[in-house]
């Protein structure tokens, strides 16, 4: 039982930290532009590619710098040239066009790198297990990956609290005429938010890229998860986001853990029939079932009891 | 957030006399309607038309919530599966029970569940707008979707439901064994659907959705609570997706879990948007423009996602208010009798456009060609003509098309734009009024 | 406003590309129907890759009764209601043999779709071949006269592989683990009763199921796996959720063998070998294409110098084409009612091994040699590695077509 939990707790603090080193682009851009960028999986695949090219040629490191730079840009340029056209349009325009460009970002990568899953590696530096608890390894990227997470959110949380940058771009957000008149270039913050949120997004690529599979369906089998932790943690609060990642990290992994139904608690079905059949579908589903819905059911009920969020300061 | 889903001001529904504002539009639908598979008989014509009358249905439902009410819904699809899931088990009981119901009852069980489904969701989603009314929508959608691969006996796991549709009462000897049959049920049902739901943005109800849509404080100060309004709308359009999605299973004669999917619920989207969502006929337009690409695209080149992306933000870049918004802003110079002035330029913008246009694909097929068909090798044929994907001289004439057509476009359709306005101008002074 | 006529342009010019496209005349069209965009993209892409390549083979020798044999692909993007639509739109162009494999709810549909479709349009029939959906259903309770399965379905896979199991001593405590739907379900299902029967001296320590294509982080399962105390674990996951798996056993280093029905499958040998798991993990097949036959063995290379993805992955390709246009020219016609007769029952020396093979005539099922294989550093006449990873697939152990005949409850209505 001590395994169990030691071990639960463990990973679901690792996995937690995962989805939030991939959230946490996304959190920049919507709490602060207000946009809900579909397209930040396609750019955390960008930065996974670019990682893996660069990789090839000059190793993993200058690729954990350069490719982050390369997706920023490319981030700042979609903002420029297609997101500040639309932003006039409302809010759901923004979020459609970023959903046109999860197609073409996808076909793109397609056509350079193909549909099969390429060889992204760890680097050798890392490659070895930190430490063993009840026999189960836990690599030293995994480690890597724990700490990067933690960096970005202090980094973040330093420059956004303690920063001119920050309290600026946080002023463009809701009092975006005050502050073009106290001589700050509105446009120029949220092309740079947009290239951060971005460059972030391909921080996760680069490193979660290695851990997990690097093809050109990783932004569509990322799925949805990522709004869940951004809108559970509360619009606007990055505090919130970390807290949620860690909240979703340990409900999924402790799930898995229990094999717990229905039938358990209450006993076997008896009895035939269509509508026995329909029950014994719910009776029968374990938790660890479950888990990959607990996320949403979550976020539903978050939604209903708290709109604001975790630790959100305005409700949506 | 608040203004979350504020797209532009639309105005109230249908332009109050544009496009379908007397019953003579209806009465010449349901001639087209009638006439279609006539002019269009081939196999796949009909099948694609079919789907084109049910997705007309979905994208109306929907815009029942974007466009009328401004909620932006990430799980509509969750009625249309549904709907669809209850009418095959609806068929299949009856077949085993003997019950002697014709065919054309059966989208009644996909409404009726699409409406129940709609109100339990709906009394959870619709406390909430905005952003968090969106994020419920997609969390309920990732729930249901999800749950069709654990409850293997309602939803038939991955295979789904399978029914057949001739086993059904034959009402004056039409069996629905072929295409053409059910086209005309779907036609029907299409028919009285978007009538119903046009009737619908007409009562005051419909006025009021408007109202909640556009300024939710003051609609709430002139006490309508807008939670019920919402409530309302959402519930009926679960309504209407369940109709489609009833019809879908008959014409399909299966069901699966995608028919509930985020790719469904992202699809309406795309079609109400790129049809234009402040009118009646946006989503008409869409509907038939996104199922014919989604059903005929992939044929042509295997970069389809790559057009289909370029088309989608295209539109929403220069089009915002979709095709029917562009088309309506012709309205007034076709009823001034001004649009022989315009057309003219519009021609001489386009032509350009499509040049560049020729271009840019021509870079793409053989950038396609030298990637994903490498080992075909670099020899190709577009348009019938063939040529070597690796020698300069197409990349040379592809960025010769490209440039001078942007260029073209840029000055002739800055042109088009000046035509456009001062012909308007011409109908609005006084001077052309007398 | 401003340039909207762009978005106008772009879409007429996409309808009149339309109505350009043709199709070659007066060929033996042979429409394939599988995906190749989205997420199935790569298994449909292989698929592709090589009905093109037997095309062109038959071709060069002159095509099947004198016609020239045209492959027509058409993009389902893994989804039934698409694939149906793509089935009529083949109907409509001329084709008659319909070739579908990836995803079994796309081949449940469309093998119920080409059996209503035949009833109701005699003179037109098609016949689907379906080269790799494998749930059981669709040569049991749901079999159709028009649809033949070329690939062993779960049935016939869970049997040869328990039985390998059985024999092999070492193997005492086993783990299921599998996608939670209906294929992982049959897998799991089958695999436990046979495992887990009296006398098989192998315990059954954990039953579980992944939701499907929706875990990004295996530890926890690999956690309980770890806890379980097995030696060994069956699993039916494929795609992501195998490679993942896969990958999350190497970071904790959990020490069991993997026995898998799809560790072939794109991109998973590439994980096997990045997560180090050498000679550990093995799937069932029909066959490598390492195994010592030297004609297959020539006509991968060949394969490979044109295509450089990986060799040749669907073997049974092979043989459902060669039996097709070996049924067309005995029947002397293209027409399915004439040449599926001669389908039916019909004996073929395999492509992989040179074996014979058969068709059941009773389901429509086609029974061939099977082979489990595993994944590691390669020897002697063993020239294929997967994938740039320099291990190949090597033949663990053979089972012989008549230890793989499973029961059928198929009762087959044939057309009068």
């Amino acid at each position: 039982m001590l395994e169990i939990v030691l071990i639960s707790s463990l990973n679901g603090v690792l996995f937690g930290m995962l989805l939030f080193l991939m959230a946490s682009g996304l959190t920049v851009i919507f709490s602060m532009m207000g946009v809900l960028n579909f397209a930040h999986a396609s750019f955390y695949m960008l930065g996974a590619f670019f990682g893996f090219e660069i990789s090839r040629h000059v190793g993993f490191w200058p690729g954990l710098v350069v490719a982050p730079v390369l997706v920023g840009m490319i981030g700042m340029l979609v903002e420029r040239y297609g997101l500040r056209t639309v932003h006039k349009h409302g809010h759901v325009a923004e979020l459609l066009f970023t959903f046109g460009l999860t197609f073409i970002i996808q076909e793109l990568v397609q056509m350079i790198w193909g549909k099969l899953a390429v060889d992204y590696r760890v680097p050798p530096i890392l490659d070895f297990p930190a430490f063993t608890i009840f026999s189960t390894e836990y690599p030293a990227y995994k480690i890597f990956e724990l700490l990067t997470a933690i960096a970005i959110f202090l980094a973040l949380l330093l420059v956004i609290k303690r920063t001119r940058i920050g309290l600026v771009v946080q002023a463009s957000l809701s009092h975006p005429e005050m502050v073009g008149m106290l001589g700050h270039n509105v446009d120029r913050v949220f092309m740079l938010v947009f290239g951060v949120g971005a460059g972030l997004a391909a921080v996760a690529g680069v490193i979660a890229g290695p851990a997990l599979v690097t093809q050109s369906n990783m932004a569509h089998s990322l799925g949805p998860i990522l709004f869940v932790v951004v809108v559970v943690g509360g619009l606007g609060s990055l505090g919130g986001a970390f807290i949620a990642s860690l909240l979703i990290g340990l409900l999924q992994t402790f799930a898995v853990a229990s094999n717990a139904s229905l039938a358990d608690a209450f006993g076997e079905l008896t009895g035939t029939g269509p509508l026995a059949a329909y029950l014994g579908d719910i009776w029968n589903v374990t938790v660890a079932q479950l888990s990959a819905v607990m996320p949403y059911l979550l976020l539903v009920l978050i939604l209903i009891f708290r709109p604001r969020g975790l630790m959100g300061t305005r409700e949506t | 957030m608040s203004d979350m889903t504020h797209t532009r001001p639309a105005g109230p529904p249908s332009g109050g006399g544009g496009f379908v504002a007397t019953y003579g539009v209806w009465i010449l639908a349901a001639i087209v309607l009638a006439l279609l598979p006539q002019v269009f008989s081939s196999g796949l014509l009909i099948s694609t038309m079919c789907l084109m009358g049910i997705m007309i249905i979905f994208a109306l439902s929907y815009n029942m919530l974007l466009g009328q009410t401004g909620l932006l819904s990430f799980g509509h699809a969750v009625f249309f599966g549904l709907g669809g899931y209850l009418t095959a088990h609806a068929m299949n009981a009856a077949r085993a029970a003997h019950a002697p119901l014709p065919l054309e009852v059966f989208p009644l069980a996909g409404g009726a569940t699409g409406l129940v489904f709609g109100l339990i969701f709906g009394a959870v989603a619709t406390r909430r707008s905005g952003t968090a009314f969106a994020m419920i929508t997609l969390g309920i959608g990732e729930l249901v979707s999800s749950s069709a691969l654990l409850l293997h006996h309602v939803f038939g796991g991955e295979e789904g439901i399978s029914l057949d549709r001739t086993r059904a009462l034959h009402l004056f000897g039409v069996t629905f064994g072929p295409q053409e049959q059910v086209y005309y049920l779907i036609a029907g049902w299409g028919f009285i659907s978007a009538a119903a739901m046009y009737a619908i943005t007409r009562t005051p109800f419909g006025r009021i959705c408007n109202a909640v849509r556009d300024n939710p404080d003051r609609a709430s100060f002139i006490g309508y609570d807008t939670t019920t309004v919402r409530f309302i709308a959402f519930a009926m359009a679960g309504l209407f997706a369940g109709i489609a999605g009833g019809l879908v299973a008959l014409n399909f004669e299966i069901v699966t879990s995608s028919a509930m999917g985020a790719a469904q619920s992202g699809t309406v989207v795309l079609m109400t948007f790129i049809g234009g969502v402040g009118n009646f006929a946006g989503p008409i337009i869409g509907a038939i423009l996104v199922t014919y690409l989604q059903v005929m695209l992939s044929d042509i080149t295997g970069a389809w996602q790559l057009y289909f992306g370029l088309l989608f933000i295209g539109m929403v870049m220069f089009a915002p208010t979709g095709i029917a918004g562009l088309l309506a802003m012709q309205a007034p110079l076709v009823r001034a009798g001004q649009f022989h002035r315009v057309l003219p330029w519009y021609v001489l913008a386009l032509a350009p456009g499509l040049v560049a246009l020729a271009g840019l694909s021509l870079v793409i097929e053989m950038c396609f060609q030298l990637t994903v068909n490498a080992p075909e090798g670099p020899q190709m044929s577009l348009a019938g003509i063939a040529f070597n994907a690796t020698s300069p001289v197409p990349w040379l004439v592809a960025g010769v098309l490209m440039i001078a057509g942007f260029w073209g476009f840029r000055i002739a359709g800055r042109r088009a734009l000046d035509a456009y306005g001062s012909a308007l101008e011409a109908i609005r002074s006084p001077r052309s009024a007398q | 406003m401003k340039k909207h006529l762009f978005s106008t342009a772009i879409a007429l010019s996409l309808l009149g590309a339309t109505a350009m496209h043709a199709v070659a005349e007066d060929t033996f069209k042979i429409g394939y129907v599988d995906p190749l965009s989205g997420g199935g993209a790569a298994a449909g892409q292989i698929g592709l890759n090589q009905l093109k390549y037997i095309a062109d083979e038959i071709n060069g020798k002159g095509g099947v009764l004198g016609k020239q044999v045209e492959i027509i692909p058409y993009d389902n993007k893994l989804d039934p209601q698409v694939s149906l639509l793509q089935v009529q739109k083949a109907i409509d162009q001329g084709v008659r043999v319909i070739v579908q494999g990836n995803g079994s709810s796309v081949a449940a549909a469309v093998e119920s779709f080409v059996t209503k479709f035949n009833s109701r349009n005699p003179g037109k029939e098609v016949v689907h071949i379906n080269h790799a959906a494998i749930d059981p259903s669709l040569t049991n309770d749901n079999c159709s006269y028009w649809h033949f399965a070329f690939d062993a379905n779960v049935n016939i896979k869970v049997e040869a592989m328990t039985n390998f199991m059985k024999a092999n001593d070492a193997i005492k405590k086993v783990y299921l683990i599998s996608q939670d739907y209906s294929f992982g379900h049959s897998v799991a299902d089958a695999a436990a009763k046979k495992l887990g029967a009296e006398g098989s001296g192998i315990e059954v320590v954990g039953n579980e199921f992944v939701p499907l294509q929706k875990v990004t982080d295996f530890s926890p399962y690999i956690a309980k796996i770890q806890a379980s105390g097995a030696d060994s674990v069956m699993t039916a996951n494929w795609g992501n959720d195998l490679q993942l798996l896969i990958k999350a056993a190497g970071d904790a280093g959990l020490g069991v063998n993997w026995y898998t029905f799809y560790a072939g499958l794109a991109g998973t040998p590439t994980a096997i070998k990045q997560a180090g798991l050498e000679d550990k993990v093995f799937q069932i097949t029909e066959g490598v294409n390492n195994i010592d036959y030297q004609p297959m063995q020539e006509k991968v290379k060949d394969y490979i110098s044109k295509h450089k993805d990986a060799p040749i992955y669907y073997p049974r390709l092979f043989n459902a084409m060669g039996m097709v246009f070996k049924a067309v020219e005995e029947a002397n016609s293209e027409d399915p009612v004439k040449f599926v007769p001669k389908l039916e029952g019909m004996r073929y020396a395999d492509f992989i091994d040179g074996k014979e093979g058969f068709m059941r005539k009773d389901d429509h099922q086609y029974f061939q040699t099977m082979y489990i294989s595993g994944l590691g550093a390669l020897g002697a006449n063993q020239p294929f590695d997967e994938e740039g990873t320099g291990w190949g697939w090597k033949v663990a152990a053979t089972v012989p077509v008549d230890e793989t005949i499973v029961p059928t409850t198929c009762d087959m209505e044939r057309p009068n």
